[in-house]
């Protein structure tokens, strides 16, 4: 579903983010990106959803590669992805349900559709008790949630998480990474960039380690990808929401 | 579309301060092009009114029969370029030298004015070229003895004419030039106050005419309103002006309203310009 051939990335300043990078994500699969800060990790989540794109070498997301992809496509292929942030990225002057809403709206999703798909996210995140809170009346934890439930709306196949407790107590990050986990199960892949080695180690899922720009370590290097693997083409953006 | 109405009615909302400074600053622009609208209309109209007075003067000779006479006026009316064609005999021009020169009425005496064949023509052709080709096409006539136009005059009115339209054309694109980046710069401030906004409308699929639609109402919505309150600008002025100064016109409703929409459309356009290009840096 995702899936890098020797892909690298060259800052006009500076020496290359990453370098010869290959790797690939089945559907339906957890997936750590660890490494120190400036190792790469935030590069390789903005080639997949397209705020960047690669120097050399190939991405290719949910059937569209990096090398044939046009600005227009662009859109249609982000609608497939969910992404979050260490900074939680929410409207400050719109309540929880509305900043989720927002990411529905902005796709011209049908009016009646959006109320019952921003309560069942919401439920699903476990924040429905507090939904017409405003994101300063949330702690970091629930603006997290919000942010995550943002991302889930659309029914994303992969949801990109940067660094998504960063800025997260302990106790919060539990949760945070609990709540990922059920996403997990529900059949959306999961690609989680983190530094934090401890929750890294107390999960047996597959770690991609990256280190000054380059691939160094893929415990899930010796699973082929499955032959049969279907990657749906991106419907146009002018469309309903997929 | 409802939603990029309701994002746009947001951002006046929002930041009401911001909002109202940007619409006087586009309403003041407009309005130093609507006072410059307001001149050239008047200049327009008093250049107008004088050329009005644009005329033709093929003089008679003594003793040519009156059905010949009449015959030219019947084919001089029928170019079509002539607005009205009229014959003035001996007596009615003197009666009217008397009436106009009145403290001279004792030196005109009966049969010392010729009898005249005076042609106006219509608008857009009281220019020095059309106005000499009429005056050639009378010469054929055989009992026209003499033809006066007031050929300098005539040349001396259209420069002005020439100069008033290309100095009108000039400023009233500056002014909208002015006004353009004035409402494109406050679009700036706008996206960059948004940009927040943009990042997420981008990254949850947002397609790009939808996340510029808002700002290209916005921007629509300002020049609108800044044109209404650039018309009550220059009405106020335009009262205080008759009042104290000189009596002069104003636009009419049709111009008005296209002042207005105008303002709007420059409003579009400045969004437009701006919106493209400060939503890449975002």
């Amino acid at each position: 579903m995702i899936r890098f051939s020797h892909v690298t990335k060259q800052y006009p300043k500076g020496g290359p983010a990453i370098d010869d990078v290959s790797f690939h994500v089945n559907r339906g699969e957890f997936v750590f990106l660890t490494g120190p800060s400036g190792a790469g990790k935030s590069t390789v989540l903005k080639l997949i959803y397209v705020e960047e794109r690669p120097t050399h070498g190939e991405v290719k997301v949910a059937g569209q590669s990096s090398a044939t992809l046009t600005p227009r496509q662009i859109p249609a292929l982000r609608r497939r992805l969910g992404v979050v942030f260490q900074d939680f990225r929410l409207l400050e002057d719109r309540t929880a349900e509305q900043n989720v809403a927002f990411a529905l709206e902005v796709i011209g999703t049908p009016q009646e559709n959006i109320g019952p798909k921003v309560a069942r996210v919401l439920t699903q995140v476990g924040l429905a008790a507090k939904a017409t809170a405003l994101p300063h009346e949330l702690s970091g934890g629930e603006q997290q949630r919000v942010a995550i439930a943002r991302a889930l709306v659309n029914d994303p196949l992969v949801l990109l998480a940067d660094e998504p407790t960063g800025n997260l107590d302990d106790r919060a990050t539990r949760g945070i990474f609990q709540l990922l986990k059920e996403i997990n199960a529900t059949g959306t892949a999961v690609l989680m960039a983190t530094h934090d080695l401890a929750t890294v180690k107390a999960h047996a899922f597959r770690t991609l380690e990256m280190n000054r720009g380059k691939l160094v370590y893929d415990t899930g290097a010796e699973h082929p990808v499955p032959a049969d693997e279907f990657d749906p083409p991106v419907p146009d953006p002018t469309g309903a929401t997929p | 579309m409802n939603l990029a109405l309701r994002e746009a009615l947001r951002a006046f909302q929002r930041a009401p301060m911001l909002s109202a400074l940007s619409v006087t600053t586009i309403a003041f622009s407009l309005f130093a092009f609507g006072l410059f609208g307001l001149v050239a209309l008047n200049l327009r109209s008093a250049l107008a009114d004088i050329e009005e007075r644009v005329e033709i003067r093929g003089f008679v000779a003594e003793g040519t029969n009156p059905e010949a006479t009449a015959a030219a006026v019947g084919d001089i009316g029928a170019f079509p370029e002539v607005a009205s064609v009229r014959m003035v005999s001996e007596v009615q021009a003197l009666d009217r030298a008397r009436r106009e020169l009145g403290e001279f009425e004792d030196v005109f005496e009966a049969g010392i004015l010729p009898a005249s064949i005076e042609v106006r023509l219509k608008e857009g052709f009281r220019d020095p070229t059309h106005v000499r080709a009429i005056a050639t096409r009378l010469e054929v006539y055989d009992f026209i003895d003499d033809i006066r136009y007031g050929e300098e005059w005539v040349e001396k009115l259209h420069r002005l004419r020439t100069i008033a339209t290309a100095v009108g054309v000039s400023l009233g694109l500056t002014f909208a030039l002015v006004a353009i980046i004035i409402i494109g710069s406050t679009i700036r401030m706008a996206v960059l106050a948004r940009s927040r906004e943009i990042r997420i409308m981008r990254l949850v699929g947002a397609t790009n005419g939808f996340i510029r639609a808002p700002f290209l109402i916005e921007g629509f919505l300002k020049g609108l309103l800044g044109g209404v309150l650039a018309l009550a600008l220059t009405w106020v002025t335009f009262q205080f002006v008759g009042q104290y100064v000189v009596q002069a016109t104003y636009f009419n409703g049709g111009a008005a309203v296209l002042g207005v929409i105008g303002g709007a459309l420059i409003g579009l356009l400045g969004s437009a310009a701006s919106v493209g290009r400060h939503l890449r840096r975002v």
